[in-house]
């Protein structure tokens, strides 16, 4: 079926979906929480600022990244020294970047099932004796849910095609950083490589199909437990 | 218990100033049209609602002082909340619903108190079904036990029917009367149907454009021509308290004693000395100078007329005296200046129709 590099490709990828979809959900909901309760100056210029990835060149996002996060820089270099955290040239920075890239599908998601949420609901449980935390826990995140798994998958999905912002970070390593689009680019870069690159987009569109379909289902089987 | 209230809130054009307090047990009606400010005033005593000015006290235990500074949250106020629109968590089950202030009550139900508010309003059949697939008159009653187990201090019932359709609405206040009895906690029930004040409050608190206008009995007030003036609704008949005196008084009747004389009414499954609560409309009461001899009606009450009121122009409403309680008859003009009728006389009035609640 697959050899071992169009596997290692497969697997690389999904690993680096994952942990960026991961990694980026609490803060996506942090955030949506902070926009979606607070009113404070400066909050429309912050929505597009969290907004931006959407929108920049994702050569861009690599390029910042690497300014920041490169293991000569500041940041890079601190984490490094303190925490042992590594993203230059790792399959971790490309999850950074992925994450980053898709944060704007997840925020948004959330934003938009934080405001469908009755203000009456969360009223009543705070006269039955439930406190903030309480009420997030038990309310706000029980009903939110749909669009959280409805954010995570999109961003899911986004993050096995991001391109632009994981090689400009952290390259094109093999068993690395190399992921199926990078896969595909390198085999088209290789002289008789089409046979290869048809091969691993193949690939692609069967794991996006299957994507599509587990997110149908999974949004089914979330508001019939919600039952809204 | 006492719940004192003073507030003082502006919205735009629209301000709020209203005191009164609550010194018995029971049910209290906030009642006044829409936009007199009562539910402004049952979500500020709830915690929902900060006013700009005022002061709370729940049994003397301040909760809201603005010159204090003090605003107790409603977790910490912990009065139990019903809305017209039931707000029950659409992700938990009737029983998890049920449980939800149970479980952070500081002093919680035991398993047998729980079943007995679960019987109490009906609810065995519904306990493992979601809120989705509940009617609107098992919602409100959902919502009714939800706010009884968090073993509040009082209960805060916000047009808990005003949702509902006129037979769901009769299929709720039963449940709310048993509560009442019951249950034996302090409500507070804010409504614009007068109906529904004469059938379930003890007291009135009657508001108007943000003020309060009258407070009193229920007893006292609701079959009173000025309150119901004050109040731009049509008045009560009648409405007072009676107690069983013969079960089986003949003829499929039982005899009710009140503070005027004797009523009967049909056939009443209680038992002598049981307390009813009894109501007529205005256009159920007849007035005649005379005793009048064959005639279907079984209730003619020897009556004294204490006011006249003009009502439009073809009616009239005459408010009696019968004993130590209050009536009232609308009848027409035409009638009014036929007997001549005039504080002072006496005469007989002639009750058609009587309803008969608990309590």
């Amino acid at each position: 079926m697959l050899t071992a590099a169009e596997s290692e490709a497969l697997l690389l990828s999904l690993r680096i979906s994952l942990v960026a979809v991961v990694c980026a959900l609490p803060f996506a909901l942090g955030a949506a929480l902070a926009l979606t309760r607070f009113r404070f100056p400066g909050k429309t210029l912050l929505v597009g600022i969290l907004h931006l990835p959407l929108v920049l060149p994702p050569v861009v996002v690599g390029f910042l990244l690497l300014i920041v996060f490169g293991t000569r820089e500041p940041v890079g270099g601190w984490l490094l020294a303190h925490l042992g955290l590594r993203f230059a040239f790792s399959w971790t920075g490309a999850a950074l970047a992925a994450g980053l890239i898709t944060f704007p599908f997840q925020l948004r998601a959330i934003r938009l099932a934080l405001a469908g949420l009755d203000k009456g609901i969360g009223e009543i449980a705070e006269t039955l004796g439930a406190g903030p935390l309480d009420r997030f826990v038990n309310i706000v995140v029980p009903l939110a849910l749909p669009g959280i798994i409805a954010g995570a998958v999109t961003a899911f999905a986004a993050s096995l095609g991001e391109f632009g912002a994981i090689i400009t970070f952290v390259s094109n390593i093999p068993g690395e950083t190399q992921t199926l689009p990078l896969a595909i680019y390198s085999a088209l870069q290789t002289p008789g490589g089409e046979v290869e690159a048809a091969r691993l987009s193949a690939l692609s569109i069967f794991l996006a199909l299957v994507g599509v379909t587990f997110a149908e289902l999974a949004d089914r089987r979330v508001r019939a437990l919600v039952a809204q | 218990m006492t719940i004192e209230v003073a507030l003082v809130h502006r919205f735009g054009t629209f301000a709020l100033d209203a005191t009164f307090s609550i010194g018995k047990p029971g049910v209290t009606a906030l009642f006044g049209p829409s936009g007199a400010g009562k539910s402004t005033i049952a979500n500020a005593i709830a915690g929902l609602f900060r006013p700009a000015e005022g002061r709370i006290a729940i049994d003397g235990r301040v909760v809201f002082d603005s010159a204090a500074g003090i605003f107790l949250p409603p977790r910490v106020r912990r009065i139990g909340c019903v809305f017209q629109d039931a707000r029950l968590f659409p992700h938990m089950s009737v029983e998890n619903n049920l449980r939800f202030g149970w479980r952070r009550a500081s002093e919680r139900a035991t398993e047998n108190e729980f079943a007995r508010v679960v019987a109490l309003l009906g609810l065995d059949a519904l306990l493992a079904r979601k809120p989705a697939r509940l009617s609107g008159g098992e919602k409100s009653r959902v919502a009714l036990g939800r706010a009884l187990l968090s073993s509040p201090t009082l209960l805060v019932l916000d047009e808990p029917l005003a949702a509902l359709d006129e037979a769901r609405r009769n299929e709720i206040l039963p449940w709310l009367e048993r509560l009442r009895d019951e249950a034996a906690l302090p409500m507070i029930y804010v409504t614009h149907a007068i109906d529904e004040v004469a059938r379930l409050s003890d007291s009135i608190v009657l508001l108007r454009e943000g003020r309060v206008a009258a407070q009193g009995s229920t007893f006292d007030l609701l079959p009173d021509i000025e309150f119901s003036g004050a109040a731009g609704a049509s008045p009560v008949g009648a409405v007072f308290p009676a107690t069983v005196a013969a079960e089986h008084a003949g003829e499929g009747l039982t005899k009710l004693a009140f503070d005027g004389g004797v009523i009967l009414v049909p056939q009443l499954d209680r038992k002598p000395g049981a307390k009813l609560r009894v109501r007529f409309k205005a256009e159920d009461v007849m007035l005649a100078r005379a005793a009048p001899g064959a005639i279907s009606a079984n209730n003619v009450l020897s009556a004294t007329v204490t006011v006249v009121r003009v009502t439009d122009e073809a009616h009239a409403d005459v408010q009696l005296a019968v004993g130590g309680i209050k009536i009232v008859s609308r009848i027409t003009r035409a009638s009014l200046a036929r007997l001549d009728i005039r504080p002072g006389l006496q005469l007989f009035a002639i009750v058609k129709s009587v309803t008969v609640d608990s309590r």
